[in-house]
């Protein structure tokens, strides 16, 4: 098991809420700052839910579902009720035209201003291109070396023993010294609208640090590549969550994939 | 992750999106799809069909009240509904205030339950644990689960040491995790 094993048997028993007292106490002090024992506990509980299907069998009555459904009706009911008194009590203001063209003015202000920033923006690109091109014989050999695993076009593979389907994989290549760090995923399950998987680093000592965020693509494949790291951090183990497309600071549990150093 | 699993958590998700717009059909076929894993539950523990019939309509309005308390991208809604059936029907047999607010309940690595065929082999494993652990093991575990009892509570109970009380329920859970990652 993950987690500190001197917590093993306390976490056990506050996954199926039967830790008391002062042990209870010491225990949740201790996860609110130790994120493998809270991916432990949400693992334990996950092995608690196992025990509900030693009760399957019973059905409910059939009056059930229709007892449900009739009450769901009703709050249902009772919510466009409210919702109808709340606009018949605040009835519409009919806007003059003249806010209609301040509106439309405001927007063409806008526009000119975002076209102007815009082309300041392509200035200040062509500046940047032509700095990049003067290491442009370093960066063409990094390419050819990295192409097979970061190009849309190639091929990815994956071997896996004749009885096992693909299982989401993935592979960190982190050069320490340099803070480079290449991240490649196949066969990750699509996600939600607006949820991606972000990637952490987990250092020798302290909390884990983002390493960069990535949607797969139909395929299940996606990369990440030399995300800003800090210098010289010694990774123990990274792992991948998933998060809102903005991302988060700090990991949103359960941890979905994990690995250590080979 | 299996692609009928993921197919199934694609399933809830979607219906769970529905029922966050006002779908009543979609509150109804998510009962369809769970309300025996929740009777179940709560019947093991309450041991009354009445009182199990009032948590299985508790639970499903609460879900109906609130469906973002659900979030697919922490767990699968089978077990969710199961751990959260499981407090409720222990509040209640305790006759205690509800301890755990719904959204607080996060469940993972645990087989989605969607399906009843799946549903039917993991209960058979499941019971297949249970029958093959030692007596002792299993009422520590089954006490703690399905009657709510905290491991001092279970030790006055059976006359057992602290100590070996939280070690036959680490070692029952472990045994189940075990038979589902084979």
């Amino acid at each position: 098991m993950s987690g500190h094993e001197q917590y093993g048997e306390d976490l056990a028993l506050y996954a199926l809420n039967a830790l008391a007292g002062d042990d209870r106490t010491k225990l949740e002090q201790h996860l609110a700052s130790c994120s493998e024992c809270r991916l432990e506990l949400e693992q334990l509980r996950g092995d608690g839910a196992l025990l509900t299907l030693s009760t399957l069998g019973p059905k409910p009555p059939a009056r059930s579902r229709q007892r449900l459904l009739d009450d769901v009706a009703k709050e249902s009911a009772q919510v466009v009720r409210q919702t109808t008194m709340q606009q018949t009590s605040h009835p519409r203001v009919a806007w003059p035209r003249l806010l209609g063209w301040i509106a439309a003015a405001a927007m063409s202000v806008f526009v000119v201003l975002l076209w102007k920033e815009n082309t300041v923006l392509r200035q200040s690109l062509a500046v940047v291109s032509d700095q990049s091109m003067q290491t442009s014989k370093e960066l063409e050999e990094l390419r050819r070396v990295a192409a097979p695993i970061l190009s849309p076009q190639a091929q990815r593979i994956t071997l896996v023993s004749m009885k096992t389907a693909p299982q989401p994989q993935g592979k960190a290549f982190y050069l320490r010294n340099r803070s480079n760090l290449v991240f490649v995923a196949n066969n990750m399950p699509s996600l939600p609208p607006q949820k991606a998987y972000e990637l952490w680093l987990i250092p020798m000592q302290g909390a884990p640090m983002p390493a960069g965020m990535f949607k797969p693509d139909a395929r299940g494949s996606a990369t990440v590549v030399n995300p800003p790291i800090p210098a010289g951090t010694q990774a123990k183990a990274f792992a991948i969550t998933i998060e809102n497309e903005a991302g988060s600071s700090t990991p949103t549990m359960p941890i979905v994939m994990m690995g250590t150093g080979e | 992750m299996s692609s009928p699993e993921r197919q199934s958590i694609s399933s809830d998700l979607a219906t769970v999106t529905a029922m966050k717009s006002g779908d009543q059909s979609a509150m109804a076929e998510l009962y369809d799809r769970y309300s025996s894993v929740v009777y179940a539950v709560a019947l093991r523990i309450l041991g009354d069909t009445m009182a199990a019939e009032d948590i299985l309509q508790e639970v499903f309005l609460q879900l109906w009240r609130n469906p973002s308390a659900f979030d697919a991208a922490r767990g699968s809604l089978g077990p969710w509904l199961a751990v959260i059936t499981r407090n409720r029907a222990i509040d209640a047999l305790r006759k205690r205030k509800p301890e755990t607010d719904i959204e607080e309940v996060i469940v993972s690595v645990a087989p989605d339950l969607a399906g009843q065929a799946d549903r039917s082999r993991a209960a058979e494993r499941v019971r297949g644990v249970l029958s093959a652990m030692p007596s002792p093991q299993r009422s520590a575990l089954e006490m703690a689960y399905f009657e709510g009892l905290s491991h001092s509570e279970i030790a006055t109970k059976t006359g057992e040491p602290l100590g070996t009380i939280k070690t036959r329920i680490r070692a029952g859970l472990m045994a189940l995790r075990k038979a589902f990652q084979t």
